[in-house]
């Protein structure tokens, strides 16, 4: 298992281009996007836990690039950055987190049960690791009828120490799922440092238990994760056999709105440490680099970005709340068959 | 330290009192239970006694003023003591026990009564605090509930049986559908057989009263019924009594009586009625807004005209008062009533009420229901007039009795039947003996 | 009209929705090559393959996700439990996931599932081991808990849950394999949600469920030869409950038992007595009585074990007390 810390360097293409300005547009949505979540969040207009993606933008972006609309996708609760990449909507993401029936889970989600089955987003999932074997099953289903889509599965380092993580990787491995494993390991899970949590710190070294090939990955690159990406899928694609990788990045807020950045558990120096590796920065600087970005596509991207988030602020706040009646609406499937 | 002499509610109902006159004169001394004055309130003349020893200090209220309850109207304390128509001077050893609670002097004070007066419109400190009377030597603490099963409650219900009287084979003497299957076996008049004599319930085994909750057929009566009609939705009952063997019997036993005592026809039909209500005690009820108090005991009210208006003593447990001690104790009560000499636990606590007119030549009339009673009976004048008897027209003396029946409480099967069966009594006198 | 085991119609269950929808599958330990720790799936694997039979490595939350998983995205697995006892293990992806992915998600992505097993107690296996938990899956919003008594209600039922586009936790019973019954020729479902009155009766409901409704068949017959008339309610579905069967039959008895092999506390009689004694109250003629295990965990020893089961002995003397006889 090579570390993969630089891309291999090739001149820019218009294709090249276009490209890297459609990674900085996602990259800088999901960052406005959860900076104002958490605005919205402190001013009382999303409740209960409420996990953001800011510093790890990389990680999503990079991987999700290089899937299909066909393929599967399984987060964990700090998932906003995988929905909003993927395809959903910043207004059904924030209508989400408002509680509002424009959300898309129509409100009965909320931050942590981001879906979206038409773009195969299987959720936002609450219980630590156990979505890592739903994962697992996508992919049992995609190899049962034949197909070759991926199921790539999100999670924090910390969950690689729960039992769900084993089990699935064992059963993936063994009996070769089209699966992708997708460890952020951002360093602590909560307050807990990866090496107060975990008897092996590079967690890309658990592939071995499992006779599963396994890489550790630069997440704060955006084309260092989507080349590890694309080793991985075509595994998955073409021989049907999963991958683990070990993506490290950083998480530069707190596990969540109620938990702090840094005091306790990490200094405040750490985390600005890590600031100046700041994946937006790195792709924005090595473009300006290229000569594919100046300061008025700068600001003209930023704009963009702001328009957008803000649209669907407002959005969010206009919606109507669920009808009273959606208390019980969806809580069995009519009898009957499935239709699919 | 002295004490303040209050005016006292005297009556459950009284909101001030008068003061007729004071029996003792500033200076006098008093010792506990002492007459100090005589009250009139809304009701009686009444007494007010002294509830702590000493010399009167001072009377704050003339005698013919009249003043609310609870306000002061004199003082007791040591002679010399200075009370200044208001606080006492500074406190002095007190050879004045402190004032108790009521049950001081037993000799005027108005004695426990079982049930307090319905609807007092003030608690009063005086009130006396319910206990047993000469309560029946019943197993069962007095108010305590009747056990039975839902189903056997509802079959009740249904069927219009009393589940009072029913001996429960369940458990700690519920009642369950299988002793209700059993009563309806052997159930008398009830079941329509002609001829066949009510029988009062077993007394010994029954308590004082039981409280039912109202079912919902209950509740939706009295709320529509109330609309109809006002706030006591009454509907009257009538029924033409032949009194010729009451008259015949009544005759001879005055004849045999002597001095003893005259038997009057209300004598009669006041023992006739108690006898009938022990029958059908859902007649003897109290309304009591979310619930009915059906009563087994039997408390008489005998309407009596005085010159201040129509006041009703209460024959207490009248199902156990022979004739005799019935008629005695009317005497007695009318008398002291017309005197303003009633006692409160003397005109309060009826469960059903009897008004007769007919010594005024009345006929018919409807008497007003005593709430929380349920019922009351008019009787109207004995008088010989034509009826048919055995296809041939005879001359008889009939009365007319008209009851006057709270919806809420009685429909109308259970009013006709218990009408029935006091007309049964009274034209076979000896059924009250039976 | 054929007679055949418990086993045999579960079998013959699982056979017949997998060769109408390719969509259905089995997975759990030892389903295929060893036929089944309980040989429900005898002959399947043979017949089917290994794509559509699959064994696993013991790890019920890893093999039960992976199941929710394939099911969200259009498969129809039966996953089986080798016991329930070890569904604790899995309890996490049934009840977090499976139960509640259809509201979470507003109803986009749901889990036709069923998760089958034997659960309940059988002989001497001790305390880890005989353990009914109808009660805990009763009581969560998004799943469905049946529990057939009877071959032909194994059959009609497993067919039935298979169908359900909801979660199904179906629990079966080891003691019940070997027991033979009449089954139905041809096609049949047994609908979810329905109970069955085994006996007909007049004095007394007993309402059962598993493996206590032979227990309670039982108790109806000696009630017989002393002249009461027992009713006899067998469950099948706990979890969307019959309330009409239940209340129709008490309203008629005035009477009722409830038996059940799980423990007292919070148990699924529990719930039937609420039932009962809140919508049939003036029917009423005695307090609904429950029949249940002993509140202890099973003791390995012969005699405690039977002592701590419900028996017939048991529900008659309840029935006597509801009847009010000595």
């Amino acid at each position: 298992m090579a570390a993969s810390t630089k891309p291999a360097r090739k001149p820019a293409s218009p294709d090249t281009a276009a490209l890297h300005r459609q990674y900085l547009r996602q990259m800088l949505l999901i960052r406005r996007f959860e900076e104002k979540t958490g605005e919205a969040y402190s001013l009382g207009k999303i409740g209960g836990f409420c996990h953001l993606y800011i510093g790890q933008e990389a990680v999503a972006v990079g991987s999700i690039a290089a899937l299909r609309p066909d393929d599967y996708i399984t987060s964990a609760y700090r998932e906003h950055g995988q929905a909003l990449t993927r395809g959903i909507t910043s207004r059904a993401v924030m209508a989400e987190l408002f509680g509002k029936a424009t959300g898309c889970s129509h409100g009965k989600g909320g931050s942590m049960h981001l879906f979206d089955a038409k773009l195969g987003f299987l959720g936002g999932h609450g219980i630590v690791g156990s979505h890592i074997p739903i994962a697992a099953g996508a992919a049992f289903a995609i190899k049962y009828k034949g197909g070759n889509q991926v199921s790539v599965c999100y999670f924090g380092e910390a969950a690689a120490n729960i039992g769900a993580f084993h089990e699935a990787l064992n059963m993936a491995s063994l009996w070769d799922l089209p699966a992708i494993f997708i460890c952020e390991n951002n360093g602590y899970g909560m307050g807990t440092a990866v090496a107060r949590a975990s008897a092996v710190q590079s967690l890309s070294t658990r592939g071995n238990a499992y006779d599963m090939p396994a890489e550790m990955v630069d997440g704060q690159d955006v084309l260092v994760v989507r080349e590890a990406m694309d080793r991985a899928v075509k595994r998955a694609r073409e021989e049907s056999k999963p991958t683990l990788l070990e993506i490290r990045t950083y998480r530069y807020v707190g596990h969540s709105m109620s938990d702090a950045a840094h005091g306790t558990y990490r200094t405040k120096d750490e985390v600005e440490e890590y600031r100046r590796r700041d994946p937006i920065k790195l792709l924005a600087d090595r473009m300006r680099g290229e000569g594919t970005l100046d300061d008025a596509g700068w600001e003209a991207l930023e704009a963009e970005v702001k328009a957008e988030v803000d649209d669907a602020y407002t959005f969010a706040e206009e919606s109507p709340e669920p009808d009273p009646s959606q208390l019980y609406a969806d809580v069995y499937a009519e009898s009957g068959e499935a239709k699919s | 330290m002295a004490t303040k002499i209050v005016m006292e509610a005297l009556s459950p109902t009284m909101e001030e009192g008068r003061l007729v006159e004071w029996k003792k004169k500033e200076g006098d001394a008093v010792a506990v239970g002492d007459v100090l004055a005589e009250v009139e309130t809304d009701k009686a003349v009444m007494e007010l006694v002294a509830r702590a020893a000493g010399t009167l200090l001072k009377q704050l209220v003339a005698a013919g003023a009249t003043v609310p309850v609870s306000s002061p109207v004199g003082w007791i304390g040591t002679a010399g003591e200075s009370v200044d128509g208001g606080a006492p001077a500074a406190p002095a050893p007190a050879a004045t026990p402190a004032p108790a609670a009521a049950p001081a002097a037993p000799a005027t004070q108005p004695a426990p009564t079982a049930q307090p007066a319905p609807a007092a419109p003030t608690a009063q400190p005086a009130q006396p605090a319910p206990a047993a009377p000469a309560a029946p030597a019943a197993p069962a603490a007095p108010g305590a509930r009747v056990k039975a099963s839902p189903l056997a409650r509802k079959i009740a219900a249904d069927t219009g049986v009393s589940l009072q009287g029913v001996t429960g084979s369940g458990p700690e003497g519920r009642i369950i559908k299988r002793d209700l299957d059993a009563v309806a076996g052997d159930r008398p008049a009830a079941s329509g057989k002609p001829g066949a004599l009510p029988v009062s319930a077993a007394r010994s085994s029954l308590p004082a009263f039981s409280d039912v909750p109202l079912t919902q057929i209950r509740k939706t009566i009295a709320k529509r019924l109330i609309q109809s009609i006002g706030p006591i939705p009454t509907f009257y009952l009538t029924s033409e009594v032949d009194m010729e063997r009451v008259a015949e019997a009544r005759e001879a036993l005055n004849a045999a009586a002597g001095d003893q005592g005259k038997i009057s026809f209300n004598d009669i039909v006041l023992k006739a009625v108690a006898t009938a209500l022990t029958q059908h005690p859902a007649v003897n009820s109290w309304w009591q807004d979310d619930h009915i108090r059906v009563w087994n005991e039997v408390h008489l009210g005998v309407a009596v005209a005085t010159e201040d208006g129509l006041i009703v003593p209460v024959i207490r447990n009248a199902e156990r008062q022979s004739l005799r001690e019935i008629s005695a104790a009317t005497r007695d009560l009318a008398g002291r009533a017309r005197d303003r000499k009633l006692k409160p636990e003397e005109y309060t606590g009826s469960t059903f009420s009897v008004s007769n007119l007919g010594m005024f030549d009345i006929e018919h009339f409807t008497a007003i229901i005593n709430p929380p009673e349920a019922g009351i009976i008019a009787v109207g004048r004995i008088a010989p007039v034509p009826a048919v008897v055995n296809g041939s027209v005879e001359i008889r003396r009939r009365m007319r009795l008209t009851m006057s029946c709270d919806h809420r409480v009685i429909d109308g099967a259970a009013g006709a039947q218990f009408m029935k069966t006091l007309k049964l009594l009274l034209e076979n006198p000896l059924a009250l003996v039976w | 009209m054929s007679v055949m085991t418990y086993r045999d119609a579960l079998n013959q269950a699982l056979r017949e929705e997998m060769l109408r929808d390719d969509r259905v599958f089995l997975m759990g330990e030892e389903v295929a090559e060893y036929d089944g720790a309980y040989k429900v799936s005898r002959g399947l694997l043979k017949e089917f393959g290994p794509k559509r039979i699959v064994d696993t490595p013991i790890a019920e939350l890893g093999f039960t996700g992976i199941g929710v998983g394939a099911a969200m995205v259009g498969l129809r697995p039966v996953i089986e439990m080798m016991t329930w006892n070890f569904a604790l293990l899995a309890i996490d992806e049934i009840v977090n996931t499976a139960a509640k992915i259809r509201y979470m998600s507003g109803g986009q992505i749901g889990c036709p599932i069923v998760f089958r097993g034997p659960g309940g107690a059988a002989l001497q296996l001790g305390a880890q081991h005989s353990q009914s938990f109808e009660s805990w899956y009763s009581h969560i919003p998004g799943l469905k808990v049946v529990m057939p008594a009877t071959p032909a209600d194994a059959k009609g039922l497993l067919k039935a849950a298979i169908r359900d586009d909801n979660p199904v936790v179906f629990i079966e019973g080891e003691m019940l394999y070997n027991n033979k019954g009449e089954v139905p020729e041809g096609e049949y479902l047994t609908p979810l949600g329905t109970a069955d009155i085994k006996r007909a009766g007049t004095d007394v409901t007993i309402v059962s469920h598993g493996k206590t409704v032979a227990v309670a068949l039982k108790a109806a017959e000696q009630l017989a030869a002393e002249g009461v008339n027992a009713e006899v309610i067998d469950l099948r579905t706990i979890r969307p409950l019959d309330t009409a069967t239940i209340l129709g039959s008490v309203s008629r008895t005035n009477r009722c038992v409830v038996v059940e092999e799980g423990w007292q506390f919070a148990g699924v009689g529990a719930q039937v007595v609420d039932l009962i004694q809140r919508e049939i109250f003036d029917a009423l003629d005695a307090p609904v009585l429950r029949v249940t295990g002993a509140d202890v965990p099973m003791p390995y020893n012969k005699h405690l074990e039977k002592a701590a089961k419900a028996d017939p002995a048991k529900v008659i003397a309840a029935a006597k007390q509801v009847l009010y006889l000595p």
